[in-house]
């Protein structure tokens, strides 16, 4: 943007000018045109994930291999037992692509990105992030490494088939030369490096934001919960991520340099990458989870017309949660043939995570306890993610055990319960925010026929998906195959239908964003009534283009 | 505490993680050696002094990766009494008409036993060359240290596998990098 319009912006004392377009939203600064670019892109890569769960569910309707086999003879041209051998290679793309982009360019920038850059300034009474153009490159380092993970899926990999097939842990010696030669798996690293240097000065933007720019009166103890969970994610991401990148630039150097951190014939071992790629993956679960946790407390509170039940406990919750996320990686890693002693020390420390969740649990559960709740559309959000955040808790306590995952590693029961948690879990999160902030966010209502519908066929749906995945773990169906015995094939036609509902319910979302878009029913500052009391209510639908040009001082029962 | 001070002490912190990330590198290393973690073996300058009643069947294993070696131990298994030192011999042909350089990776199980398994002399971790057609054999001394008998929990040891793998070190620079995409 050239100096001189800079300057004549900052002339202006009109508090709701906005730049142009092309200024507006491809050199945004501002903390809300960021969060709702965040919130368009993890749309788009939202549907490029969610159509490769499809293939997914598509092949896997029947045993055979089918569906794939079609899709490989129109990409590649080749038939017969050729084709079948890049369908199998073809499913392995297919499923490690889905993990990455749901994981890193649709939940993390919707939750972190999206609802974080929106809400975190507004709730802590502050006029923006505290480094707005660092935010800005934030953004477009995302889209940046989402691009370089598409073009990933379109080059060579190995195995005969574009793309890279070794799930999306990256483990080598898949990821080493020796499983995917080709350049896919190096584009890939540095798309998953531009990502995390996106998302690491993401963290510290959100850092400094809360820890400096509260407003005058909010303590660290008053401030919402919402704040809470974007400041222990960020400092989680900040500690997390860097071990990624150190792991992922170990593996370029074994790659292209010659260096054998990872190759056993040079003396390095692969399970080293495991232990760095977990240390980084067991805190990023929790990355994924808590921005959820922290904007259904303060959904079930305004529902409820209650202040959060245990408001210190939930809080200091989060943070065990993040605290603990660091020393229980080895849990994902338990076939590896480690000593039972080191075993029997990461399913004690793996357990004890159910405490401070249990809290956060039970705290929802008393905060609705008495009060005069509401069943709004984000409340029954709100109160299926409790649900289904449950169960894929318990399932998560059975599978921490090492002698029980000796039998379930692997297994389909690994992927019903990791589905639970965050497909079920941090996308019921995600869309309990979009209905609770959407009229705030963008001025105007959605239809609520519409969202009621959106949640209980998205509930029905998803459940239909992953239930029926413990029962096929359980019988020791392994996950990451693209075709099954005979004997698995019932629950996995119910699996399939669930995902062709699952089709219905996101059509719906979509029709639901579109109808309030024509519509344009005006929005209110805040519909919600007296339970909704953080800052961001008190502002018009949509928030002026600067706010709090007064900061607002919080007295004694402020934020939550 | 303004913005930039507090922003610059958590790049920081993530650059802090980001040298842990490859310190893990040598501490991990340091770590498998200290503990004989995955089952690696110790290296002893000399043997112990007092040797035990207690006999542990000692196992030979050996595997080739990528190279045009025949390789077997000339002994499948010996009985040992824990602290004597003992001498096996393996022993490795060249089958190709080509000089090859290799080397030798290795580890006992059961992974517990790795920290009482002392070598005196081994043929591990050097790169070496076997010329073309030759045969040569490579002699392992070693005891099992008699602390074994003090230490919980590993009473159920009355075998230990002592396993080597031969890696072909011509084969991984370069031409693993050039090997065809399918």
């Amino acid at each position: 943007m050239p100096m001189d319009q800079v300057a004549t912006h900052d002339d202006h004392h009109d508090h709701d000018h906005k730049p142009g377009f092309f200024a507006r939203w491809f050199f945004s600064t501002n903390h809300k045109d960021i969060g709702t670019l965040y919130l368009v892109f993890a749309l788009v890569a939202g549907i490029v994930g969610y159509s490769l769960s499809g293939l997914i569910r598509w092949e896997l309707a029947e045993p055979g291999i089918g569906p794939l086999t079609g899709i490989v003879e129109m990409l590649y041209g080749t038939s017969g037992p050729q084709a079948i051998e890049q369908a199998k290679s073809f499913y392995n793309v297919v499923i490690t692509y889905h993990g990455l982009i749901m994981i890193f360019f649709m939940v993390m920038p919707a939750l972190i990105g999206g609802f974080g850059n929106w809400f975190v300034p507004l709730m802590i009474g502050a006029p923006d992030m505290a480094f707005p153009r660092m935010n800005n490159i934030s953004f477009w380092l995302t889209v940046a490494a989402f691009i370089l993970a598409v073009i990933s899926m379109l080059v060579p990999g190995g195995n005969g088939v574009n793309g890279f097939g070794g799930g999306w842990v990256l483990y080598p010696p898949l990821s080493s030369t020796a499983g995917h030669a080709g350049p896919s798996m190096d584009l890939l690293i540095l798309s998953l490096h531009t990502a995390g240097i996106a998302s690491i000065l993401g963290a510290i933007n959100f850092i400094v934001t809360i820890l400096n720019m509260r407003a005058p009166g909010m303590t660290l103890h008053k401030m919402p919960l919402f704040a809470w969970s974007l400041l222990v994610t960020a400092i989680l991401l900040l500690l997390a991520l860097p071990v990624l990148a150190g792991a992922l630039t170990m593996l370029l150097t074994d790659r292209n340099f010659g260096s054998q951190f990872f190759d056993p014939s040079g003396g390095g071992d692969p399970i080293m990458f495991q232990h760095l790629f977990w240390f980084f993956g067991h805190p990023e679960v929790y990355i994924m989870i808590l921005p959820a946790f922290g904007l259904i407390s303060h959904i079930v509170s305004t529902f409820s017309k209650k202040p959060i039940f245990g408001y210190l406990g939930m809080a200091y919750a989060m943070v065990a949660i993040g605290a603990i996320g660091f020393i229980v990686w080895a849990h994902h890693m338990y076939t590896v043939g480690m000593p039972s002693d080191m075993k029997a020390y990461f399913v004690a420390a793996t357990m004890v995570i159910a405490v401070p969740t249990g809290i956060k649990i039970f705290s929802w559960i008393a905060t609705m306890w008495g009060g005069s709740i509401e069943f709004s559309v984000p409340m029954v959000w709100a109160i299926g993610f409790i649900f289904l955040f449950t169960v894929g808790g318990v399932t998560g306590v059975v599978l921490a055990n090492a002698g029980i995952d000796h039998a379930l590693h692997d297994t389909y029961y690994v992927v019903a319960h990791f589905h639970y948690v965050l497909s079920l879990g941090a996308v019921f999160g995600l869309f309990a925010g979009w209905y609770y902030w959407f009229e705030k966010m963008f001025g105007i209502k959605y239809n609520k026929v519409v969202g009621y519908a959106h949640f209980w066929i998205m509930f029905i749906a998803s459940n239909l998906i992953f239930f029926p995945q413990h029962f096929l773990g359980l019988n020791g169906m392994p996950r990451r195959y693209v075709d099954y015995p005979e004997a698995f094939s019932l629950w996995n036609s119910v699996s399939s239908m669930g995902y062709a509902l699952s089709m219905v319910a996101t059509l719906l979302f979509f029709y639901g964003l579109v109808e309030a878009m024509i519509r344009r029913r005006k929005g209110e500052a805040n519909p919600w009534g007296e339970g909704a009391t953080t800052l961001e209510w008190t502002l018009p639908s949509p928030p002026p283009f600067h706010q709090f040009n007064e900061l607002p001082v919080v007295k004694n029962e402020g934020g939550h | 505490m303004n913005n930039s001070r507090t922003a610059l002490m958590l790049v920081g912190a993530a650059l802090f993680m980001l040298g842990l990330a490859f310190a893990s590198k040598p501490l991990y290393d340091t770590f498998c050696r200290v503990t004989g973690f995955g089952g690696t073996t110790q290296i002893a300058d000399k043997a112990p002094e007092y040797v035990s009643d207690r006999e542990i069947s000692v196992r030979f294993d050996a595997n080739v990766a990528n190279a045009p070696l025949k390789f077997r131990a000339t002994q499948n298994a010996l009985p040992v009494q824990v602290g004597a030192h003992t001498l096996a011999f393996y022993e490795v042909t060249n089958t190709s008409v080509s000089d090859v350089n290799v080397i030798a990776s290795y580890n006992v199980t059961p992974h517990k036993a790795g920290r009482f398994f002392n070598k005196l002399e081994c043929f591990c971790f050097e790169e070496r060359i076997i010329k073309a057609g030759e045969t040569k054999k490579l002699p392992v001394i070693f005891f099992v240290d008699p602390a074994i008998e003090d230490e919980r929990g590993t009473d159920d040891v009355r075998t230990i596998t002592l396993s080597y793998t031969f890696f072909n070190t011509d084969e991984f620079k370069g031409a693993a990098k050039t090997a065809s995409l399918d």
